[in-house]
């Protein structure tokens, strides 16, 4: 029996599609192609691993396994604000773990977590490469360096103003 | 497609205009302002700073001046740094609203502006860069270019002497003489392990196989370190000649570079100079007109640590997970999809085209008996100049932490200093004169490792710190085998309790026995090193370890569990600002009864303590 | 003669096979290194690194199961070092794990339990956090229990290597790492197709079958019920191994004696089914290829590759015979003509299968098997879950007298027999279909070219005056193969046999679990496939239309094979599944 049935090709998005086309059908490509939805979507939508599964013709438990390993990849989208603290050992070192507990404390989430609100959401990182301005926190990839209690409060206070 | 004699002609004509980056001489009529765009710099704002000098010049019609970006000066924690050549004087913490004066007072009225030259660590004011102290004991083999040239022209590179080497190479060596070149050069990896590099291009190349890869390792895992970073995003063409080089060597007509997608300026940079050098005729078919052909490809990494591994990398480059694969056999005999696979991290690569050029001899006869050339650090923590420093092999620590860094900032002691990162150990004061190289590190229970070096002063508990590490570890570990996987965890839930005052007479012990087995058992360097944080704390630092167990004391604050806030009545001035600030509203009493804090809801957090402009509360 | 490797092992010589590991190289000389990750043929990745060896010469330590032999090494596995280690790591596994042996279903067969006693382990010194603990419990096949697992990959090799499926695989990193489905899901929702190897290939009870007896015992309580009970040919040479007798055991008499015991109103051999279906097959076949019809046909007896093709090839859906399997045709003549004939109410007829499968619990309650609105089957229960039972009615089941099935329909042929192992059902097919096409009788009737473990098996029969071929494969790993095959239209078989599991049905997710050792030192598959050809050798009646019970049937009930009563009962058709319902 012919299967009649086109759900699949109708529901293709087509940034999806977009991406899809710079790659071959090949497995060795997953992680680029997941690099390049992570940074169209800010995450990894679950039709994506199901229009990649189909495409790169790999099973979903394997995608799912790879996008889980790779800390770069998140499954659910960020907040607006995105702030993520620095934890690498020079910033750790000037005292980021304060800055951070500082951010949580703030926005009354753990990391990894989003406001309900979905404006803010918060990270930590490691080495930004901008030891010299250690402690070092980002929002939104601004960075805000040789950072404070004081710094946090104005920085979130900023944003907790706008939009 | 350029020719060899269009390349050569460049170079000759190139080097005339760039001459003033190099020497200066007063004469010209050109200046260059040179702004750093390194990542510190970049954050600090220095794009805005070029936009700025940009829009100005054009606004007052000033020609002759041209800004130029840069990669990174070294002196990070001075940024963002603007050099005017060909006087060469150094601005340091320049902001953007600072261009005006500077075009204004130095381009046009050809005056200094004094304020924003920069304090040495002597209180001097330096007017050069090389002035500075810290640049006095430091040696520039790989960081070369970076600060002197555009990273993004590749006439620039090409100005000093890029792609020299490569020329050489496939006009007048045979791939036998230039892996005899490499051995003899003494260099080797400047990933952590130390293998000699020569004799890895020896196996990739004597390993069968037709389709041979050669892979530069840019991952950068250490956390706190940005040596490969800055060389990329500074000199991302001598990393790229170095791999064509290599892939000439061992037979190889394609490379990889795999980057960490946190590193976007690297990436982009790397990828502008593979199409430049495509452009150029450079990269592809018929190189320089022989029948050497070589390809490129950049290739993310998506944040794992264990990625740097170059097993985990291969996998990863692959497109799966980067869980390590078990050695033999080695990546020189089956690498990437298993064909023979040449891996070497950046700075190698980096040292490669100098090597060629000035010969081995030049190179070996830098650094000590085991440890040829220069070594890159990435310079942090507590001390006062935190940046990038280039120094030759045999430098002691104390010469790195203190002439070149300055010594430990506010008055505070120096206790310690990490080098080699999550797998290295921490070092104290007694060992501050060992002479850097490979072994005299792993000696004293650490590791040169990528290049990593965070100095901490008395204010850093040790055991804190080394369940800082671990908690990295925890994190990273791919989970592949039971000692790393449940391991490590199991030792940082030990240091955890320790920490919090839970500590108990055996967990020593029982730390050692975990790290034996985990160092001896694990499948990859990361679990064989990552017991060497705790190892190295409780060799050196074995008391503050007790005191946390059985006098549950922590005597630098530093862990939460084991201090109390409390406000100092004779010195609060019972004006209510912490009161305010206590997030958990842990602070009782009234400005007439003056304050206290309930010990039970305090969770530390440090805040009233920050906020007292008093100094009240410890 | 292959090549020869001399190595020292604690001071012992021996001499293997080139290519042979460490870890094998030294059960040679009854040195049992314990393992815990390694399978044979299905996992050696180096793991879980309880096998560690020190060998001379080479840095640190390795581990045996995943490193070759080599001329002249050294190997020493018994050092108060290693012992240390080892004692450590089984120490750390233990401590993440949820301990529950009195509760847990592979209480006494558990790979981990025995490391645990063998070590003398009585204090747990590292305990900490334990790793997940979500149980998925959705599916009518497998269990999924988090805690019990000890991340040793083999299920994930079963799964993506060997059955070419990956519904399973390692997501997360470090102490986080858990086998998962995508996105958590259920079994019940990915491509699984409850074939069962991942149970099969698991050390510990982290996987299980859905467990039936409950359901059953009630119903055999039930004095208002009529309980029937079928069973596969698979099961009968493989239960005793759950009652410590030898691997290949044929039990058949015992095991009806126990069933008889526990209650069962009525025992039925599936062999008689098996029969039946052959009939069918063997007609369809035989119309396809007269009336030009889409060839090849393929098998249909393995809900496990049953599902595999609706949702990875649904377009090949009309290559599949449309016979039910043998004990779904049988449920439905028990609950008609078996009913009619003894006077029964159907409603109260309770089926139980016991099959070496968990898939046939999936397919039991699919809408396709259903007649009249009754399910074909009631119950199905795997060989592990039958043990359990005879164990729980007490009986002390290695001295059982044989008993025989019961009449009317009890009889089966050899043909039914060998359908539990792979290139079973083409065999007995292709003895009938000869002798139907040629009017003649068959003189050699064992094909041994079907028969053996190569993955895909290819034959060309004679028959007559013309030729058919036929392939046969075992293993959704090998299946796919076959597949791309027909897919590109580069294949000119007209009949094609598919088991899900590798091995076939002898080899099924529900058969008794040979722990990491015992599949070291025996041959599971051909002890098991020998048993089912000495029956097979042992039965007077060795082709299916000669089974005086099935020929009775067709004269009495249904007419002829294809007829229009066989069609609506021993038929049906399939339909495209997604694969994933997320
Ligand atoms: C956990 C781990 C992380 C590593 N990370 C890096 C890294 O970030 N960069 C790097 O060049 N080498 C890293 N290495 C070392 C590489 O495995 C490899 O030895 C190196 O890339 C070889 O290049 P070299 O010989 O030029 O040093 C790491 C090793 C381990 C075990
Ligand atoms: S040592 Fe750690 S990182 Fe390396 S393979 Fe084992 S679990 Fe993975
Ligand atoms: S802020 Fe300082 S001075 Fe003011 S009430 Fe609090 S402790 Fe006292
Ligand atoms: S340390 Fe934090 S919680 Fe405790 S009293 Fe001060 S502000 Fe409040
Ligand atoms: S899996 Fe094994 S060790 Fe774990 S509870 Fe079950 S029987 Fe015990
Ligand atoms: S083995 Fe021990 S724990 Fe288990 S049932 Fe017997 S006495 Fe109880
Ligand atoms: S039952 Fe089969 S398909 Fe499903 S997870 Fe297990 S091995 Fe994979
Ligand atoms: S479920 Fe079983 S087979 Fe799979 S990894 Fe866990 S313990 Fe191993
Ligand atoms: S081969 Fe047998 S045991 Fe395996 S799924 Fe098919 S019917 Fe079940
Ligand atoms: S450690 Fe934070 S920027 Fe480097
Ligand atoms: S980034 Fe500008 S000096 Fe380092
Ligand atoms: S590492 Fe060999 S059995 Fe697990």
């Amino acid at each position: 029996m012919e299967c009649k049935c086109n759900c699949n090709s109708n529901m293709k998005d087509e940034k999806m599609e977009q991406i899809l086309q710079k790659y071959d059908a090949d497995k060795n490509n997953l992680i680029q192609i997941l690099n390049e939805v992570q940074e169209a979507y800010g995450y990894i939508p679950k039709n994506a691993q199901l229009e990649i599964s189909e495409y790169l013709k790999m099973p979903m438990a394997e995608i799912y396994g790879v996008i889980t390993f790779y800390a770069r990849f998140i499954l659910k989208p960020k907040g607006k604000y995105n702030i993520a603290v620095c934890l690498g050992t020079a910033c750790y070192v000037k005292g980021s773990e304060k800055i951070l507990d500082r951010v949580k404390q703030r926005l009354g989430i753990d990391v990894g977590e989003t406001t309900k609100d979905g404006k803010f959401s918060i990270e930590s990182t490691r080495c930004i490469g901008a030891c010299g301005l250690a402690p070092v926190f980002t929002v939104n990839g601004e960075v805000y360096g040789k950072a404070t209690i004081e710094l946090v409060d104005k920085v979130i206070d900023e944003y907790m103003n706008k939009d | 497609m350029k020719t060899l004699e269009e390349i050569r002609k460049i170079r000759e004509e190139k080097i005339k205009e760039l001459d003033i980056r190099v020497n200066s001489s007063e004469n010209v009529k050109e200046k260059h302002i040179l702004v750093c765009h390194g990542t510190g710099c970049t954050s600090s704002k220095s794009p805005k700073i070029i936009e700025n000098f940009r829009k100005i010049l054009e606004e007052k019609n000033i020609e002759n001046v041209r800004v130029i970006q840069t990669g990174c000066f070294g002196l990070c924690s001075k940024g963002p740094i603007v050099i005017i050549r060909p006087e060469d004087v150094f601005y340091a913490m320049v902001t953007p609203e600072d261009c005006e004066e500077i075009i204004n007072t130095h381009i046009i009225e050809g005056k200094i502006v004094e304020r924003l030259l920069c304090k040495d660590t002597n209180n001097t004011t330096v007017k050069k860069l090389d002035e500075l102290n810290f640049y006095k004991k430091q040696k520039r083999i790989a960081l070369k270019n970076c600060g002197v040239i555009d990273p993004e022209n590749i006439d620039e590179y090409i100005a000093f002497d890029g792609y020299k080497a490569l020329e050489k190479v496939l006009l007048e060596m045979s791939p036998d003489e230039v892996i005899k070149e490499v051995t003899s050069s003494g260099l080797r990896g400047r990933g952590g392990a130390g293998f000699l590099t020569g004799k890895k291009w020896e196996f990739a190349k004597i390993a069968e196989g037709k389709q041979k890869y050669v892979v530069c390792n840019a991952d950068e895992g250490d956390p706190g370190a940005f040596m490969d970073r800055s060389i990329l995003e500074g000199d991302p063409h001598c990393v790229l000649e170095a791999m064509m080089i290599a892939g000439y060597s061992i037979g190889a007509n394609k490379g990889y570079i795999y980057v960490r997608a946190e590193y976007p300026i690297a990436v982009q940079r790397f990828q502008k100079a593979i199409d430049q050098a495509k452009e150029y005729g450079i990269l592809g078919k018929n190189i320089f007109g022989t029948d050497f052909e070589f390809d490129l490809e950049v290739r993310l990494g998506a944040g794992a640590f264990v990625c740097g591994e170059e097993t985990a990398l291969l996998e990863s480059i692959e497109g799966k997970s980067g869980r390590p694969r078990l050695k033999p056999p080695f990546p020189a005999n089956s690498g990437l999809w298993q064909k023979p696979t040449l891996i070497n991290n950046v700075e190698t690569y980096a040292n490669i085209t100098k090597i060629i050029l000035n010969g081995a001899d030049w190179y070996s006869n830098i650094g000590t008996e085991t440890s040829k050339g220069t070594k890159v650090f990435a310079l942090g923590g507590n001390v006062v100049n935190v940046g990038l420093v280039e120094v030759p092999m045999g430098t002691t620590l104390r010469e790195i932490v203190f002439d070149i860094g300055g010594g430990i900032p506010n008055g505070r002691k120096f206790k310690a200093a990490q080098t080699g990162g999550p797998s290295g150990g921490c070092i104290p004061e007694e060992h501050l004169d060992t002479h850097i190289d490979y072994e005299s590190l792993a000696q004293i229970g650490s590791m040169m490792g990528s290049g990593g070096l965070i100095v901490m002063d008395d204010s850093k508990c040790m055991v804190n710190l080394a369940k800082f590490y671990l908690g990295f570890t925890v994190d990273e570990s791919c989970g592949k085998c039971t000692p790393c996987r449940i391991g490590t965890k199991r030792m940082l839930e030990i240091l955890e309790r320790i920490t919090e005052g839970k500590g108990q007479e055996e967990d020593i012990e029982k730390l050692e026995i975990l790290a034996d087995t985990i160092k001896k058992t694990s499948v990859c360097g990361l679990g064989q090193t990552a017991p060497n944080p705790v190892l190295s704390t409780l060799k050196y630092f074995k008391d503050e370890y007790l005191a946390h167990i059985e006098n549950k004391a922590c005597s630098t604050k530093e862990c939460k569990a084991l201090t109390k806030m409390q406000i100092d009545s004779e010195i609060c001035k019972k004006c209510g600002l912490c009161v305010r600030n206590c997030p958990v509203g842990a602070i009782v009493g009234s400005r007439e009864e003056g304050f206290k804090i309930d010990t039970e809801k305090c969770i530390k957090c440090g805040l009233c303590a920050s906020k007292c402009n008093f100094k009240a509360i410890k | 003669m292959p090549e020869m490797i001399k190595l020292n092992i604690d001071g012992i010589d021996v001499e293997v096979k080139k290519g042979t590991s460490v870890l094998e190289a030294a059960r040679k000389i009854n040195i049992d290194i314990p393992t815990l990750c390694f399978l044979k043929e299905i996992n050696a990745a180096g793991d879980c690194r309880m096998c560690i060896v020190e060998i001379e010469g080479r840095r640190g330590l390795v581990p045996s199961c995943n490193t070759k032999v080599e001329e002249g090494m050294i190997v020493r596995t018994n050092t108060e070092q290693i012992n240390n280690y080892r004692r450590v790591i089984l120490d750390l596994i233990l401590s993440s794990h949820n301990r529950d042996c009195l509760t847990c279903v592979r209480n006494g067969n558990c790979e981990l339990q025995e490391l645990t006693k063998k070590f003398g382990i009585t204090n747990i010194e590292f305990e900490g956090t334990k790793v997940n603990n979500t149980i998925d419990e959705i599916s009518p096949s497998i269990v999924r229990d988090a805690s019990k697992c000890i991340m040793c990959k083999r299920c994930v090799a079963a799964c993506k290597n060997v059955q070419n499926i990956g519904a399973i695989d390692v997501a997360f990193r470090g102490f986080e790492s858990r086998i998962s489905t995508t996105n958590d899901e259920s079994l019940n929702n990915v491509n699984c197709t409850f074939c069962g190897q991942c149970i099969e290939a698991c050390p510990v009870g982290a996987l299980k079958e859905k467990d039936d007896t409950t359901k059953v015992w009630k119903k055999i309580r039930d004095k208002e019920t009529f309980v029937v009970v079928q069973i596969a040919p698979a099961v009968r040479v493989a239960l005793g191994e759950e009652f410590e007798m030898p691997i290949g055991t044929n039990v058949t008499g015992k095991m009806i004696t126990a069933l008889k015991m526990i209650g069962f109103d009525k025992i039925f051999d599936t062999n008689t089914a098996a029969d039946i279906t052959i009939m069918e097959e063997a007609n369809e076949l035989i119309e396809r290829i007269n009336n030009k019809e889409t060839l090849p046909m393929i098998t249909s007896c393995s809900p496990g590759w049953i599902k595999y093709i609706e949702m990875n090839y649904p377009e090949l859906l009309n290559h599949l015979s449309s016979c039910k399997s043998p004990h779904e045709m049988f449920g439905a003549l028990l609950k008609t003509y078996y009913a009619e004939k003894e006077q029964l109410d159907p409603k109260k007829m309770f089926v139980v299968s016991v099959m070496p499968c968990v898939a046939k619990k999936f397919e039991r309650q699919r809408n396709e098997m259903k007649n009249n609105e009754f399910d074909n089957v009631d119950a199905v229960i795997t060989t592990r879950e039958l043990a359990r039972m005879i164990k729980q009615a007490n009986i002390e089941f290695t001295t059982l007298e044989d008993s025989s099935f019961d009449s009317p329909i009890g009889e089966a042929t050899g043909a039914g027999a060998i359908f539990g192992t792979t290139g079973g059902v083409m065999e007995a097919a292709l003895r009938t279909a000869y002798e139907k096409l040629t009017g003649k009788e068959l003189e050699k009737i064992e094909f041994e070219d079907v028969r053996g473990k190569n993955g895909i098996k290819k034959a060309t029969i004679q028959i007559g005056d013309s030729y058919i071929n036929v392939a046969v494969a075992h293993g959704l790993g090998n299946a796919k193969e076959i597949l791309e095959e027909i897919k590109a239209k580069k294949a000119d078989y007209q009949f094609v046999e598919i088991m899900a599991c590798p091995g076939g049905c002898i080899m099924g997710g529900g058969q008794p679990i040979v722990n990491s050792k015992k599949r070291l030192d025996n041959d599971v598959r051909q002890l098991r496939a020998n048993a089912l050809y000495d029956i097979d050798e042992k039965s007077k009646i060795r082709k299916s239309h000669q089974n005086p019970y099935v020929i009775k049937m067709y004269e009495e009930y249904l007419d002829c094979p294809g007829s229009h009563k066989a069609h609506e009962l021993l038929h049906t058709h399939y339909e495209k599944k997604t694969k994933y319902n997320i």
